[in-house]
Parts: structure tokens; sequence; C-alpha cells
């Protein structure tokens, strides 16, 4: 009986392995299959649609309050080491253009992206959809998995673009309304600290999570067993695993692109 | 018997500790008609999937045209399952896509097709199944056996030289399922294709095969003409083809 928690822990052990190797093996497919992009450039503008335009509203939304919260945040602490509010700006700017906007946006897209594809995928498998598609001679990892996976590393990055901006702007009413500096002190701070290896590093950042969160998607999807319950369980461990995946990847990219 | 097209020897698969087929040897010609019969769960849906290599075996071989088809890969392996139309038990009809494009998507990806002549092949294939009307619909708008009949347009639009029928008339009302078993006997006799039909309808196995293979416990109890069958004394057979419950087979 005590084993059992050592032999579920080494089951986890090799499944995690497995899967690993079943993402990195992914990876290889997807660099093979864009090779025929040409042939599937309107399964990629599909998704380049469902995935990204359609997630911007969400990313806009959580923009919004990013950038707001992260001005509060500050103008707190700022008064707690008693820094001059004038800097405000800077903060709020180095922190969304870093950290915030990618890491927040790509959890968000996790969420909504990365379980949209494990749950479709995932529903194709269980009612052979995709061995239906083998048997027609259609690769499905050209037809299904390269399309998702650009579009989630076009996309990620774009959508972040946009987060920068927006969060800057949810920083800069509350900078305004709630903490009382004028909108110029704000900007000439931001403007002041801007600098674009940031700004570039950040989006690097982001196409790194929407290449995990589309092959995590992806790998779950076809990897799923069973019926309905296998879906649910593919989805929800895409989300899980995307979402640490983006934290860690988070941190090793943090030290590798942002030299102290 | 015909050139052999197909050969399959020796076939083991196993999932886990369910061993499903256990050692089966099967030879068809070009342009035979096999049924294939058997009870729920003795692996005829498996034993398909294995022609086109969606599932590999744990040991044995098939063999396609004289080719090891465990050997064949990328082109190779999408021209010989281009080769071949199957019909799934569940339909398996792509839920994105109206019915129309579902028939259409193979000569659509395959490249080798224009638009306009897709068209045309598209409608008369729905034509054939009776579903011209339904063109336009979504495949959770249609019924289990409009599915189907989508799922047989979908399986013949390319005009493949083997189709493989996973219940083809399964579902389907009596008047229905005799113009399938046409369909399929016309296919067979027009175009020379060869059909393998799994079926669990006695009626349609005889309508539509010249031969009948009859699975049990992983393996083949029974391979011959269906006049031979309706005389075989073996009870297994006898059994089955009379469809009681008391006899040798029993439901687990
Ligand atoms: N992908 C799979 N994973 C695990 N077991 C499977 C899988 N596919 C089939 N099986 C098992 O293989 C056995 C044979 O299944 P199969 O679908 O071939 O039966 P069948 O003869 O087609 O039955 P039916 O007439 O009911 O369709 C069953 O016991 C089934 O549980
Ligand atoms: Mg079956």
């Amino acid at each position: 009986m005590e084993y059992y928690p050592v032999m579920t822990l080494g089951r986890r052990g090799v499944n995690f392995i497995t899967r690993l190797g079943g993402i990195f093996v992914m990876i290889g497919r997807f660099v093979v299959a864009l090779k025929d992009i040409p042939r599937s450039v309107r399964l990629i503008f599909e998704q380049l649609y469902a995935i990204g335009v359609q997630s911007l509203p969400l990313i806009i939304v959580i923009a919004i309050f990013v950038g707001a919260v992260s001005a509060w945040q500050a103008a707190y602490q700022f008064k707690f080491i008693g820094a001059p509010l004038r800097y405000l700006g800077q903060a709020v700017g180095k922190a969304v253009v870093i950290e915030l906007a990618p890491v927040l946006s790509a959890l968000v897209f996790a969420g909504r992206v990365g379980a949209g594809i494990a749950a479709e995928l995932g529903t194709m498998r269980v009612t052979e959809q995709i061995d239906a598609l083998e048997a027609m001679g259609i690769n499905p990892m050209r037809y299904l998995m390269m399309p998702r996976v650009l579009a989630c590393l076009i996309m990620v990055p774009l959508l972040v673009v946009f987060s920068n901006f927006i969060a800057i702007l949810g920083g800069l009413s509350v900078a305004v309304v709630g903490v009382d500096i004028s909108s110029e002190t704000f900007l000439e701070g931001f403007k002041s600290s801007f600098q674009v290896t940031d700004f570039v590093n950040g989006l690097i950042k982001a196409g790194v999570f929407g290449l995990v969160i589309g092959l995590i998607g992806c790998y779950e999807g076809f990897n799923t067993k069973g019926g309905a319950q296998g879906v649910g369980v593919s989805t929800t461990t895409s989300v899980v695993i995307s979402s640490v995946m983006i934290l860690i990847l988070d941190f090793v990219f943090t030290v590798l692109l942002f030299r102290l | 018997m015909n050139e052999c097209l197909i050969k399959i020897e020796d076939l083991h698969k196993s999932f886990d500790s369910n061993k499903v087929i256990d050692g089966l040897t099967l030879s068809i010609g070009r342009g035979e008609s096999i049924a294939i019969i058997g009870q729920s769960g003795t692996g005829k849906s498996v034993l398909l999937k294995h022609l086109i290599r969606l599932l590999s075996p744990d040991r044995g071989r098939i063999y396609f045209d004289g080719k090891d088809i465990a050997k064949l890969q990328g082109e190779n392996l999408v021209a010989m399952r281009r080769r071949y139309g199957m019909l799934f038990q569940s339909a398996a009809l792509f839920d994105s896509l109206t019915v129309a494009e579902n028939v259409g998507l193979g000569l659509h990806e395959s490249g080798d097709y224009r638009k306009s002549d897709i068209d045309i092949i598209v409608q008369d294939k729905l034509e054939m199944v009776g579903l011209s009307g339904s063109a336009d619909k979504y495949p959770a708008e249609l019924s289990g056996g409009m599915r189907k009949r989508v799922g047989l347009a979908r399986a013949i639009a390319a005009g493949p030289e083997v189709l493989l029928y996973d219940e083809p008339t399964t579902g389907l009302d009596p008047i229905t399922a005799d113009v399938i078993n046409d369909l399929i006997v016309s296919l067979n006799q027009r175009l020379l294709v060869t059909s393998i039909a799994v079926t669990h309808d006695m009626a349609s196995a005889f309508k539509i095969a010249e031969r009948i293979v009859m699975l049990y416990e992983g393996r083949i109890a029974f391979d011959g003409t269906p006049e031979q069958i309706k005389i075989s004394s073996n009870p297994i057979v006898r059994q089955f083809v009379t469809g009681r419950a008391t006899g040798p087979i029993q439901v687990r």
C-alpha cells in the first residue's frame, strides 16, 4: 500500500517525459509541414481569424485592467518608498512591455485558444475524423496542426502589440484619474525609459508562448483517448501544461534576454 | 481466384490485454467483393483500419499490390491510401464542413482537380446516394442514415480501386438499404472496384458479396461463397447465420 504514492509519482514522471518527447516530435513535424504553406493559405487564414482576430476583444479587456492595476500598484509602492510620482509612467511602461502584457496575454490565450484547439482536435480524434483525414491521404499535421500552430505563433506577438498599447492607456487613465498626475508627466516618464529592445524582447517571449500554446493544444488534442470525458481531460491538461510552461519559459527567456 | 491484391499474413493485434486479432491470414483478389461478418466486438472494424494503416499490427504483414504496407513512407503511403475509399462505421464526417465539402475534400486536397470538376463529381455522388438536396447542410443537421450515405458518397468520390465499407446499411430503412446494396453491386460490377464490406445484415451480405468471410475469436472461422455458407454445417456459422442466442458463440 505504502508504495502507491511512489508508483503514482513514477508513472507521472514517465507520462511527463513521454509528453515532452511527443511535443518535441511535434516541433519537428511543424517545421516539416511549413513547406506546405503555399497550398494551405486558406486554412492558415481561417485560423488566423478564428484564433487571432476573435481573441482581440478579450485581450483588450485584459490589457485595460492590467495597465490600470499596475499603475495603481506602482503608485502605492512609490508612496511607500517615497519615490516621486513622475516616474510612474516609467514603472508602468517597463512592467507592461517586458512582463505583464506578454505573460498575461499568453495565459489568457492558453485558456481561450489552447483549450479550444485541444477540444476541437480531441473531438475529431474520438469521432474518427482524424482517421478519416488520413484515410483520404490528407496529412493531419499539414491540414490541422500546422495552420493552428502557425496562427498562434503569429497572433500572440501581434496581440501583445495591441495589449502593450491598451495597457499603457489603461495605466495612463488611472494615473490621471486616480493618482492625480498629468498625462504629459506620465507619458514623458514612459517615453524616457522606453527601449526598442525591451519591446522586441517582449514580442520574442510572446512568440515562444504562442508556439508552446499551439503545440501543446495540438499534442493533447491528437492524443485524446476515450469519449467526451477524454476530450475534457485533454482540454484541461492543455491549459495546465501551457500555463506552467509559459511561466517557466518566461523565467528562462527573461534571464537570457534581459542581461543584468 | 483473380490476381491477389491484398494479402494479410498472420496478423496479430491486441489493445492492452485485449487480444482482438490472433493470427489472421486472408487473401483478397482484384475485383472481388467480400463480406466480412462476425459478432460485435470481434475486430472487423479493427481489421479494416489495418488495411490502410490507421492501425499497425503487433505482428504479421499486410501486402497491397505486392508491397508491404508497413514499409510505405510519405508520398507512397498517401498514394496507397488514395487507392482506397473507406466508409467508417460512425461515418466520421467532418462536422465543420458541409455535406458537399465533406464529399469533395479528398479531391480538393489532392490538388489534381479543378473546382468546377469537383462540383460536378460531388453532385453526381450525392445523387447516387439520394442526397442531392442536402449538399449545403452540416452533418449535425442530418439523421444517422443520411450521415452514413454522405460517408459513402465521400468514400467513392475519388474513384478508388478498393472500397472498404464498415456496415454500409446499418441504420437504414430496408428500402434505402437496398438502394445502397444496389449501388455497391454496381460499383463492383461496372467500375471493377474491389469491395470489402463489414456487415451484420445477412440479406445485404448475400446480395453484395461473392465471398463471405466470418471472423471468430480473432481468426477466420469461415471463408466461402454465399451458397456454401447457407449449407455450412459449422455450428459457429450456423448460429450466426440463423441468429440464435444459444450455441457455441457466447455473448460476453
Ligand atoms: N482504438 C482502440 N483502443 C482500444 N481498444 C479498441 C480500439 N479499437 C477497437 N478496440 C477493441 O477491439 C475490439 C474489436 O473492436 P471492433 O470495433 O473492431 O469490433 P467490430 O467487430 O467492428 O464490432 P461491431 O460489429 O460492434 O462494430 C473491441 O473489443 C474493442 O474494444
Ligand atoms: Mg465495427
